[in-house]
């Protein structure tokens, strides 16, 4: 043992490199081994984006709809005529009374019904603007939606050939929609950033509340912790290979959203990068925060499950942010995932710049910092 | 002040120079159970302290208090020459720890995980470091064989190379040698006193005579309290047992009909023979003296081996923990 030696062992600023780097290249090589995981890094986003993009979210057309028609007249077979050209619909079932009309949507064979009342071309035509009743099964809203949004458009335009009256004053006619719950329409350019946002929260979260559960179960962390490594360069060495995971599948999403969804990306792209990598800290340090309190693998992914489920439902991903209860609200400036999907949505739907993003910025910092101290307060030194 | 074995190494604190581990009240519980009480012990620089007890009596308990693991809740104690309370970190940078459970990566190489330990330690040129372990400990053309593909004796071995590569001045072992071959073995205890004899401190638990035997100094913990230490004649001596070896036909019948009797504190088989021990030489003799001229039977009165002490010994303590 010479006085180098053991000089080297006391020396403290390179050992921090040293050992954060010893951390570091351990966990990407175990990453490495671990297909599964790596295959998820690269599918779970895809199948994710392809899904929302496609099937879940996007704005349903051809939905099954019945028509009443309590008069058989030419305006009232050019209005049903009008709502199928909006491609939204697609009349499979014309009824003669209320009886089969109710029974139809009841059943769910269904989604709308138009009811054409009795005297409406007649009141159309003396300006008594008589009311279009349109049923929505409230119970899809979001395929509700933009249908009925089309709706709104179409007394103004419908029967402009019909009335031959160019752009009148007033709707000739009005549509009564009877949908009790109707959330604002979300297109896929809402949703493909929302997704990078939530995509991000979901595989940065489990994979680090696993990271510590792993060393305690496997028993690699007795080992560990009897060598000279401090929980601060645990953390840094455990959460540094997964930002670049972040990135990864960040560029996938964005990627794919650009080429496949036609996202437009207004703002700096490198300015979306630096938010990102605040936003992936952030989420990776709560996750490692629960892998800290997590007595096993199991509990830990309980517990980004429980954290994931509020992320997707109070940051305006779902539901607009606006049209939540005040307390929701409250809960939702306290998530990550809510400032980031602003974030998202504003550089690259509306070009915005760091200074208009400020407020949000922030928020990421002081949510990633709260919790890498929770973090590093809770891990536990010793195996007491 | 002279090292006794070793002069290659300088003292970190001259006043403790030849004390590598000093503790004295050492309590330990864990919900009401108290596991370790009142544990007192002191290892010298350089030479190889072995741990013996049965199963459940502490021995990875106290282990795991000395560098660091755990917190003892009572007791004071040095470990080169650092509190153990307090200064826990330096002793970190400076003590091997191989864990009685394998506790290397299983998803990494050989080495890899050499590599790991080698950075975490700073130890310069990593892979150079871990080249030079694979070699030494016989790995050549393994090394990129996963630690959790290897069989358990190389397990073994491959945690101590990890634990002694960052060169660390002692070394805590926890049944290093369980489930590893009796060639390997004696590998391994010469490395070992190799070590040693470089100036390198070796606490080792071990359930084998014959490593106690092969050690500096023993000591036995028993449920939690340390019962002996000292060198092996002197536990042996300490013991006060007399020994009876008797060899012969029948000797089962023999063992039954001894057991329990006044003087007769222990009776063991050892393969085809039968050693009757006991404290009280005057009792013992007399339970023995009806079958000492029974034909076929050849006694012989000689010292008792470090099993038959430990044996006794396991007998006399209750096991309050069960
Ligand atoms: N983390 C823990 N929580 C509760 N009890 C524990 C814990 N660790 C050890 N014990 C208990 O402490 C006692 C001593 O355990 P220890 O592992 O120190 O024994 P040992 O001498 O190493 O045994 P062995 O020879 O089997 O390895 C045992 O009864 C065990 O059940
Ligand atoms: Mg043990």
């Amino acid at each position: 043992m010479s006085a180098a030696q053991t000089d080297r062992r006391d020396r403290a600023a390179s050992g921090v490199l040293w050992r954060t780097w010893a951390m570091l290249v351990k966990e990407f090589i175990q990453l490495r081994r671990d297909r599964v995981s790596l295959a998820m890094i690269v599918v779970l986003p895809v199948m994710q984006l392809l899904l929302f993009g496609y099937a879940i979210n996007t704005t349903p057309h051809h939905m099954p709809a019945a028509v009443l028609l309590q008069e058989d007249t030419d305006l009232g077979r050019s209005v049903v005529k009008a709502m199928e050209n909006t491609a939204f619909f697609d009349f499979i079932y014309l009824v003669k009374t209320e009886d089969e009309f109710d029974d139809l949507l009841q059943s769910g064979k269904v989604l709308f019904g138009v009811e054409i009342p009795r005297g409406f071309e007649r009141g159309v035509r003396r300006g008594d603007q008589p009311a279009i009743l349109v049923a929505a099964d409230a119970t899809d809203p979001v395929a509700a939606s933009s249908a009925l949004a089309a709706l709104a458009q179409l007394a103004q335009t419908a029967l402009a050939h019909d009335l031959n009256a160019g752009e009148p004053a007033v709707p000739p006619f009005e549509v009564r929609t009877h949908a009790r719950y109707n959330p604002a329409a979300s297109s896929r350019l809402n949703i493909v950033p929302g997704l990078v946002g939530a995509i991000l929260t979901m595989t940065m979260l489990i994979f680090t509340a696993l990271s510590v559960t792993r060393e305690v179960e496997r028993g690699t962390m007795e080992s560990l912790l009897s060598m000279p490594i401090t929980p601060v360069e645990i953390m840094l060495g455990k959460i540094i290979p997964y930002v670049m995971v972040g990135f990864v599948q960040a560029s996938l999403i964005v990627g794919i959203g650009v080429t496949l969804f036609g996202v437009p990306i207004l703002g700096n792209l490198f300015l979306l990068a630096g938010l990102s990598t605040l936003f992936i800290g952030a989420n990776l340090a709560i996750g490692y925060t629960f892998s800290t309190i997590a007595q096993n693998q199991l509990q830990a992914l309980q517990m980004s499950m429980m954290f994931f489920l509020p992320n997707i439902l109070l940051s305006g991903f779902m539901f607009p942010f606006a049209g939540m209860p005040r307390w929701a609200q409250w809960v939702g400036e306290c998530l990550p995932l809510t400032h980031y999907i602003r974030i998202v949505r504003a550089i690259l739907l509306k070009g915005s710049t760091l200074h208009n993003m400020r407020y949000d910025a922030v928020g990421l910092v002081v949510l990633m910092l709260i919790a890498m101290t929770i973090a590093v307060s809770r891990f536990r030194r010793t195996l007491d | 002040m002279p090292e006794p074995v070793s002069s290659a190494a300088p003292p970190a604190a001259p006043a403790q120079a030849e004390i590598a581990i000093e503790v004295s009240g050492l309590t330990k519980s864990f919900g009401d159970r108290v596991v370790v009480r009142d544990l007192s012990m002191q290892v010298k620089r350089g030479s190889i302290y072995g741990f013996l007890g049965p199963n459940g009596s502490g021995k990875t308990t106290t282990i795991r208090m000395l560098c660091g693991l755990l917190t003892p809740d009572s007791g004071t104690g040095t470990c080169l020459g650092f509190d153990i309370l307090t200064e826990s970190d330096k002793i970190k940078r400076r003590v091997g720890y191989m864990t009685q459970r394998f506790s290397l990566y299983q998803d990494l190489s050989v080495r890899e995980n050499l590599e790991f330990v080698a950075r975490l330690y700073a130890v310069p040129h990593p892979r150079d470091a871990a080249r030079d372990m694979i070699r030494r400990l016989g790995l050549v053309g393994r090394e990129g064989q996963l630690a959790g593909e290897l069989s358990g004796g190389w397990k073994q071995r491959l945690a101590l190379g990890a634990c002694t590569l960052p060169g660390p001045e002692l070394l805590l072992l926890d049944e290093p040698t369980a489930g590893v071959d009796p060639k390997a073995r004696r590998d391994f205890w010469t490395q070992i006193h190799d070590l040693a004899a470089e100036g390198l401190t070796v606490l080792v638990s071990t359930h084998y005579m014959d490593e106690a035997e092969r050690c500096h100094e023993i000591a036995y913990i028993a449920y939690g309290n340390l019962l002996v230490h000292g060198t092996v004649e002197a536990v042996i001596a300490k013991s006060k047992l007399t020994t009876y070896t008797v060899t012969g036909p029948d000797l089962h019948h023999l063992a039954v009909a001894l057991a329990g009797k006044p003087g007769v504190d222990m009776v063991a088989p050892f393969g085809t023979s039968l050693h009757i021990s006991g404290r009280d030489l005057a009792a013992l003799e007399a339970s023995i003296a009806p079958y000492r001229n029974q034909r076929g039977l050849i006694w012989q009165h000689g010292a008792p081996s470090l099993e038959d002490v430990f044996i006794e010994l396991m007998g006399r303590t209750p096991d309050n923990f069960q």
